[in-house]
C-alpha cells in the first residue's frame, strides 16, 4: 500500500472563521490550478486549492471544448506548430518557451490519457490527443486532485493576500459563500491560478473570471505584461452563451437585408464582423459545412448546439443573429509577469499559471482560440506547483511569523458610503464592451476612457466596505476595474498595431516597438517597455 | 438561464447546488431554490450534473424566459445534454466521440 500523502491541517474551526496550515494555496480550480495543485503535492508539498465556484465546473474550459497544443515530437511538426504562430503573436513569442511547453504539454496531455481520459482514437487506430471536452476533463481533474491529497474548498473565494514582515507571500483569506463565514490559509507559496478577466460579458463560463486574482496579486506588489492583448470578442448567438469560433469558419455573414457582408469572416474577419454590428444586426449561417463536418461539429461539441435545437433553429440552413461577447484577458496573452521557468512572479512565494499569468511567451500578442492557453494551463500550472512546493521547502518552518493583509478597496471599514458592486461592474462594462473603444482603438478614445475609469477607482477606493453579501462582487467589480486600466494604460503606450491589439491612429505594426509592455499599481497605473527575452540574451552575449 | 426544477423529478440531491460555478441556488428544507437567476451564465452545467433530469437551462443568457415544463418533457429536452455528452449509461460511447481532429485547421 502507498502512503497517503500529507493533508494540509486544520487549525481551527470556531464560529466565523476556518483556518488552515498548509505549505501551498492554490487559487483558483480550474485547468491550472488543478494542475498546479496536483503538482505541488507530487512534490511534497502539503496543499490546499480554493476555488470562487466549484472546482471542476468553474472558469473558461469547464463548460466548453478545448483545442490542446499537443503536437508529435517529431521536429518537422514541433518547427511548423511554433513557427505557424510567429506573425500572428507579432513576433513576441519566445522560442524556448515554445520548446518547453509542446513537451511538457506532451507529457501531461499523456498523463490525462493514463489516467482514464476517453481520448477517441481515428479511423487509422491512432489516439487524438489535440482536443479535449471541458465537462469530461476537469471532472477527472478533480478526481485527480483529491487522490493528490489536496484539501479543496468549494465556493470560497480569495479576498486578500497574507505577506510577511519581508513581503514574502504567506497565504490568503477568503469568504466560504455557501457557509456564510471566513476561511485563511496559511501557507509558504500561493499560486495564483484564478484565471483571465472577461469582465461579465457571459461569454461561456467566463462570468467566474472577473481578474480576481490580478487585484490581490496587485496589492501584494506583482506586475502585468501584455495587458493591451486583451481585447479578443467571440462570437455567439445574439440571445446565447456558447462561444464556438472554430465552428463559424464554416459560416457566412450577411446583414439585415441578406446581403453577404465583404470580409466577414470567423478568423481574418472577425473585425468586419464588428464594423457591421456597429451599423446594424449580422447574421450567420453555417452552410458552408457539408453533412459530414456537420456530424463531426455535433459529435465534438454538443452544447454548442443546445441553443439551436432549443429554439428551433436549424443553424446549417437558417441565419440566425449573433453577436461579438468579450473574452478580455481570457483569450488575451497578457496577466501577470513571470521571472523565472517555474512561473514565479515579482512577488516572492507569488507564482502565476493559466490564464491569470502572461501567454506573451507562447503565443506573443495573438491567441486565437483554447488550444495554446491550454496548453500553457498544463504546463504553466505543472510549473507553478512545483516552484512553490520548491519555495516551500526551502522556507522551512514558519511557526513563529507574523503575516499582514494586504487586501485594500472594498476591505476597508469606515463611514464613506459602501462600495456597490453591481453599479461599478456595469461602469467597467460600459468602458470595455464597447468595439469603438477597445476592439478599435485610438488615443483619444482610450484617454478619455481612462480618465472616467481612473474617477471610478478614486471613488472606489475611497469607499467603504460593504456588507458581507455584496463584499464578493464589490472585490469582483473592483479587480474588473484594476484590469481595464492596466489594459488601457498599455494599449496607450504601444503606439502600433500588433498581434490583436489595434490602434486605428497607429494601423502599422512597428518596430520600435518590438518589446513587450509592463504594467502595475492601484492608485497610479504605470507602464514601461522590457525588451524581449531572446532580445536580453543577444545583448548580454555582446 | 437556469429555469427550470422540476419539482416531480428533483430528489433534493442539492448536487446543483455544489457544482453550479456562480452559486445560484440555495438549499432548502425541500428541494433548491432558483435564488439568484440572474447569476446565471448559461453554462448548462448544472444540467449536466442532475442526475434526475430535473434541470432545464433556457439557452437565453441576457432575460428569463417563460417555460413550459410538459411540453419540454414531450420533446425529452430534459437531459438531453447530458445524453449528447454520454454521462449516462445508454451513451456512455459518446465521452470518446470528439471528431475536433477532423475540424481543425479548416
Amino acid at each position: 500500500m502507498t502512503k497517503p500523502p500529507d493533508r494540509a491541517e486544520k487549525l481551527s474551526s470556531s464560529a466565523g472563521s476556518v483556518v488552515f496550515d498548509a505549505d501551498v494555496l492554490v487559487l483558483g480550480g480550474g485547468p491550472a490550478g488543478t494542475w498546479a495543485a496536483i503538482s505541488a503535492a507530487e512534490h511534497g508539498a502539503r496543499v490546499v486549492l480554493a476555488d470562487k465556484g466549484f472546482c471542476g465546473t468553474s472558469g473558461a474550459t469547464a463548460a466548453a471544448g478545448t483545442g490542446v497544443w499537443y503536437v508529435d515530437p517529431s521536429p518537422e511538426r514541433r518547427e511548423a506548430a511554433m513557427a505557424s504562430r510567429e506573425k500572428l503573436g507579432g513576433h513576441l513569442q519566445d522560442r524556448r518557451w515554445m520548446v518547453r511547453v509542446l513537451d511538457r504539454t506532451y507529457v501531461q496531455s499523456n498523463q490525462l490519457a493514463e489516467w482514464g481520459y476517453p481520448y477517441p482514437v481515428d479511423d487509422e487506430g491512432k489516439p487524438q490527443r489535440n482536443s479535449l471536452q471541458g465537462p469530461e476533463y476537469m471532472r477527472l481533474m478533480r478526481k485527480r486532485t483529491k487522490q493528490a491529497g489536496v484539501t479543496i474548498l468549494d465556493h470560497s473565494p480569495a479576498l486578500e493576500l497574507l505577506v510577511d514582515g519581508n513581503g514574502v507571500v504567506a497565504g490568503a483569506t477568503g469568504l466560504r459563500r455557501q457557509k456564510g463565514d471566513r476561511w485563511a490559509v496559511n501557507a509558504k507559496a500561493v499560486v495564483i491560478a484564478t484565471g483571465g478577466c472577461a469582465f461579465l460579458s457571459k461569454t461561456l463560463g467566463s462570468n467566474v473570471l472577473t481578474g480576481d486574482g490580478y487585484l490581490l496579486a496587485a496589492e501584494a506588489g506583482a506586475e502585468f505584461t501584455s495587458m493591451e492583448f486583451s481585447n479578443a470578442y467571440a462570437i455567439s448567438p445574439a440571445f446565447g452563451s456558447v462561444t464556438k469560433t472554430l465552428f463559424y469558419g464554416w459560416a457566412s455573414f450577411t446583414d439585415e437585408q441578406g446581403s453577404v457582408i465583404p470580409g466577414a469572416s470567423s478568423k481574418g474577419g472577425r473585425s468586419v464582423i464588428a464594423r457591421a454590428l456597429r451599423q446594424g444586426p449580422v447574421y450567420a449561417q453555417l452552410d458552408q459545412a457539408d453533412a459530414e463536418t456537420r456530424r463531426h461539429m455535433r459529435m465534438s461539441q454538443p452544447n454548442f448546439f443546445l441553443p439551436f435545437d432549443r429554439t428551433g433553429i436549424d443553424p446549417f440552413t437558417q441565419r440566425f443573429a449573433i453577436t461579438l461577447r468579450l473574452e478580455g484577458t481570457v483569450r488575451g496573452t497578457g496577466g501577470l509577469r513571470i521571472i523565472d521557468d517555474n512561473c514565479a512572479t515579482t512577488v516572492p512565494g507569488l507564482y502565476a499559471a493559466g490564464d491569470a499569468a502572461t501567454r506573451e511567451l507562447i503565443c506573443g500578442g495573438f491567441t486565437g482560440g483554447g488550444s495554446h492557453n491550454a496548453a500553457w494551463a498544463m504546463s504553466s500550472g505543472y510549473w507553478a506547483g512545483q516552484g512553490a512546493a520548491e519555495f516551500a521547502r526551502q522556507l522551512g518552518t514558519t511557526s513563529r511569523r507574523q503575516s499582514f493583509r494586504r487586501g485594500t478597496v472594498g476591505l476597508r471599514s469606515g463611514n464613506a458610503r459602501p462600495l456597490q458592486g453591481g453599479a461599478l461592474a456595469r461602469s467597467v462594462q460600459d468602458e470595455v464592451f464597447p468595439y469603438e473603444l477597445n476592439y478599435f482603438r485610438e488615443a483619444g478614445r482610450l484617454g478619455g476612457a481612462l480618465r472616467r475609469l481612473d474617477a471610478l477607482w478614486s471613488d472606489a477606493s475611497a469607499a467603504g466596505a460593504p456588507d458581507e453579501q455584496e463584499l464578493l462582487r464589490a472585490r469582483e467589480a473592483a479587480a474588473m476595474l484594476a484590469t481595464a486600466r492596466w489594459m488601457y494604460r498599455s494599449a496607450l503606450a504601444r503606439q502600433e498595431s500588433r498581434g490583436m491589439h489595434r490602434r486605428d491612429d497607429y494601423p502599422e505594426q512597428d518596430d520600435r516597438y518590438l518589446h513587450f509592455v509592463t504594467t502595475g499599481g492601484l492608485d497610479d497605473v504605470w507602464t514601461s517597455a522590457r525588451p524581449l527575452g531572446s532580445k536580453q540574451y543577444a545583448e548580454a552575449a555582446e | 438561464m437556469i429555469e427550470v426544477i422540476d419539482a416531480e423529478r428533483c430528489t433534493a440531491c442539492d448536487i446543483c447546488v455544489n457544482v453550479c460555478p456562480t452559486n445560484v441556488f440555495d438549499k432548502t428544507d425541500g428541494i433548491p431554490r432558483i435564488a439568484r437567476q440572474s447569476d446565471c451564465q448559461t453554462c448548462f452545467l448544472c444540467e449536466l450534473y442532475c442526475p434526475e433530469d430535473a434541470l432545464f437551462v433556457s439557452p437565453f443568457a441576457d432575460a428569463p424566459q417563460a417555460v413550459d415544463v410538459a411540453a419540454l418533457k414531450e420533446a425529452t429536452l430534459l437531459g438531453s445534454y447530458r445524453r449528447a455528452v454520454g454521462w449516462v449509461e445508454e451513451s456512455r460511447h459518446l465521452r470518446a466521440a470528439d471528431r475536433s481532429y477532423r475540424l481543425f485547421g479548416h
